[in-house]
């Protein structure tokens, strides 16, 4: 079905429904080197026990559907099949699906809101979500998640012709929350995706975007935003397999860190297959390190298997706060904790100036600013 | 009335001695003009007077109306009424020019003033710089041609409304017509009578604009002359060469 059937790149090595196909990590693997294990609460090799609680919810407009569907439904996996240990767990754990179907040509009114509310730490909670954009249909999507949980999903996205899904995902877990989650975007001949990540909350957040493209055309922009404190592990795992010509890619992900043991990773792999001319794609990683003692790993990885590409490109960068910056602020009188303030808010903001819908924009700007009041 | 004077001062960049014992009384209601050659220091007088983090005071005193602006930070110095217009202003990403200013503004002030009002002193102060409006919703200096630049420090000088104002060649860079705009800006600010000027400048051009009553040239990290506006016309005629040989 559909990607394990591609030839085997180096970034991106298999895919399963079988759990039994993916071996306990160590964490000596190149996937899960950076990722605390330990702090997995046992996400990661079956000794969780399911008796955690993610109340799920959904908020559509009208003319969208929403259904809760068994692990049989065949609109589930359809896109995507799980890459790594954890996500093939969830994959085989979850009991029901959520099904958001926007029909063909459907311009729904509003955003499709779809709450994740943790209950606690005690035992894991496993998920699954598809969110079908049907040809020409155009639809927001916000996942917002709250609470504490031990939770690990998989979200499956699927952009049919010449359709449009825009998606914010909001990581705003309280501070014990652990999760881990793949957020696959199939996009079909002509799409346009749009993704944008915020993760603020949680003691683990590893989360997972990756694209394929089924046709000609395609279009992804994933965004993403993380503020990372003291002893907090903020993974972001990007993946964008180019197998078809003709389509785009642009990823942009900025985080700032501050305190001890603040640990952000980014792990952006693009795949530019040998039938995929025409590829037009650029990633870039930006950290700003606050304070000592706060960690970013930042690794781009383009693997161009065909020479005939349009654009491709990649930067990372991690640094301190500018000096020159704080010092024109404060010649004006600013305070420097709030001149530290306005130019960490500025280096954010300023991507999440991409966000087309203004309500959600200020939501996700507000969201930053409580984080930078803490 | 304010009195901002610089006593002794000795300052290093990179453990190498710039400033070699200044001395500078600058009085509320008077224009004092700093002229000198290239690399003699007079940037490095206003960035230390300001405080910024590159420079290291080793010797003598920055007062301000008897408060050691040394002891001070430099938003601190900046509430406390000192101003500095930068030779080159900083490009601020994702921080736009009315939060900044506002910010500003709200920070000396020490209260938020009312948003309407506001908006009106910053539109009246935009239009008498010729400013564009859509300049507030861009980010600090950032894609603003030299000019521009200057103009915006000469906005924020008239909104913060300081006691002592040090202008770091604001005038370079500009033609004719901005050097005209950016200098009834700082005689707007000096018309009360009640605030210092200390200017910076390598040309006589912004003196017949903003008349000067002092005259010191800098060379080497020191003042070597002073004297009235004449000394100014006598630069303009013969150069510096003079002081530069004499220092060397
Ligand atoms: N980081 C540094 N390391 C060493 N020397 C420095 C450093 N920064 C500045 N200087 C030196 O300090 C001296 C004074 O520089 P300053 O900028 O104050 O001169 P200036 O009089 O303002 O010159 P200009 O007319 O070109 O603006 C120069 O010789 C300059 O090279
Ligand atoms: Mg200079």
């Amino acid at each position: 079905m559909g990607l394990n059937e591609k030839p085997l790149s180096t970034l991106h090595e298999k895919s399963s429904y079988n759990l039994d196909d993916f071996s306990v990590p160590t964490g000596r693997e190149e996937k899960w080197r950076f990722t605390p294990l330990s702090r997995l609460k046992g996400l990661h090799d079956g000794t969780a026990e399911v008796t955690g609680q993610v109340v799920t919810q959904a908020y559509t407009p009208a003319g969208v559907s929403a259904e809760w569907v068994g692990r049989d439904d065949a609109r589930v996996g359809q896109a995507y099949a799980p890459t790594d240990r954890v996500s093939a767990q969830a994959y085989n754990a979850f009991e029901k699906a959520l099904v958001v179907t926007v029909p063909k040509e459907a311009v729904p009114a509003e955003p499709i809101q779809i709450e994740l509310r943790g209950g606690g730490t005690a035992g894991v909670a496993y998920g699954h979500i598809v969110v079908k954009v049907e040809p020409m249909a155009e639809a927001v999507v916000v996942l917002d998640h709250q609470g504490s949980a031990v939770y690990a999903d998989n979200v499956e996205f699927v952009v049919g012709d010449g359709a449009t899904l825009k998606v914010v995902s909001l990581q705003d877990w309280a501070d014990d929350a652990v999760h881990v989650s793949q957020h696959h975007a199939q996009l079909a001949k002509d799409a346009t995706f749009r993704s944008f990540v915020v993760t603020l909350g949680g003691d683990l957040v590893r989360l997972s975007p990756s694209v394929s493209y089924t046709g000609q055309g395609g279009d992804a922009d994933l965004s993403g935003v993380y503020f990372v404190d003291a002893g907090q592990h903020l993974e972001h795992r990007l993946l964008v397999d180019h197998s078809t010509p003709n389509c785009k890619s642009h990823v942009d992900y900025r985080g700032a860190l501050q305190g001890e043991d603040a640990h952000a990773v980014w792990i952006g792999d693009v795949i530019i297959r040998v039938e995929a001319e025409g590829t037009d794609t650029y990633e870039l990683n930006r950290n700003l390190i606050l304070t000592d003692g706060a960690r970013a790993d930042s690794v781009p990885n383009l693997e161009i298997l065909t020479g005939e590409v349009a654009g491709a490109g990649h930067a990372s960068t991690s640094g301190r706060l500018d000096d020159e910056h704080l010092f024109y602020l404060q010649a004006r009188g600013i305070p420097a904790d709030q001149a530290r303030r306005l130019v960490i808010r500025g280096f954010l903001g300023q991507l999440v100036d991409k966000i087309s819908v203004p309500e959600l924009r200020e939501r996700v700007l507000a969201k930053i600013e409580a984080e930078l009041e803490k | 009335m304010s009195t901002l004077e610089i006593r002794e001062l000795q300052v290093s960049v990179a453990d190498k001695e710039i400033l070699k014992g200044v001395n500078l009384t600058v009085r509320a209601g008077e224009t004092h003009a700093i002229m000198g050659p290239n690399g003699s220091g007079k940037s490095t007088l206003a960035y230390a007077i300001a405080g910024h983090p590159k420079y290291t005071i080793t010797g003598g005193q920055v007062l301000l109306d008897g408060v050691d602006l040394l002891e001070l930070s430099v938003d601190e110095r900046a509430r406390a009424g000192l101003f500095l217009a930068m030779q080159y202003p900083v490009e601020v990403p994702g921080v736009s020019v009315s939060n900044f200013l506002r910010s500003a503004v709200t920070a000396v002030r020490g209260e938020a003033p009312k948003l309407r009002e506001f908006s009106k002193d910053l539109k009246n102060g935009m239009d008498a710089l010729a400013i564009d409006p859509a300049f507030a919703t861009r980010n600090v200096n950032e894609g603003f041609s030299g000019g521009e630049k200057k103009r915006h420090e000469i906005l924020q000088l008239e909104l913060l409304k300081p006691k002592i104002a040090v202008l770091d060649e604001t005038d370079s860079g500009l033609d004719v017509d901005a050097l005209r705009v950016v200098s009834e800006g700082v005689n707007r600010f000096r018309a009360s009578g009640e605030t210092g000027v200390l200017l910076i400048t390598h040309y006589t051009r912004i003196l017949r604009y903003v008349k000067p009553d002092f005259v010191h040239v800098f060379s080497a990290g020191k003042i070597v002359e002073e004297g009235g506006p004449e000394l100014a016309d006598k630069l303009e005629a013969e150069g510096y060469e003079a002081y530069t040989k004499a220092s060397a």
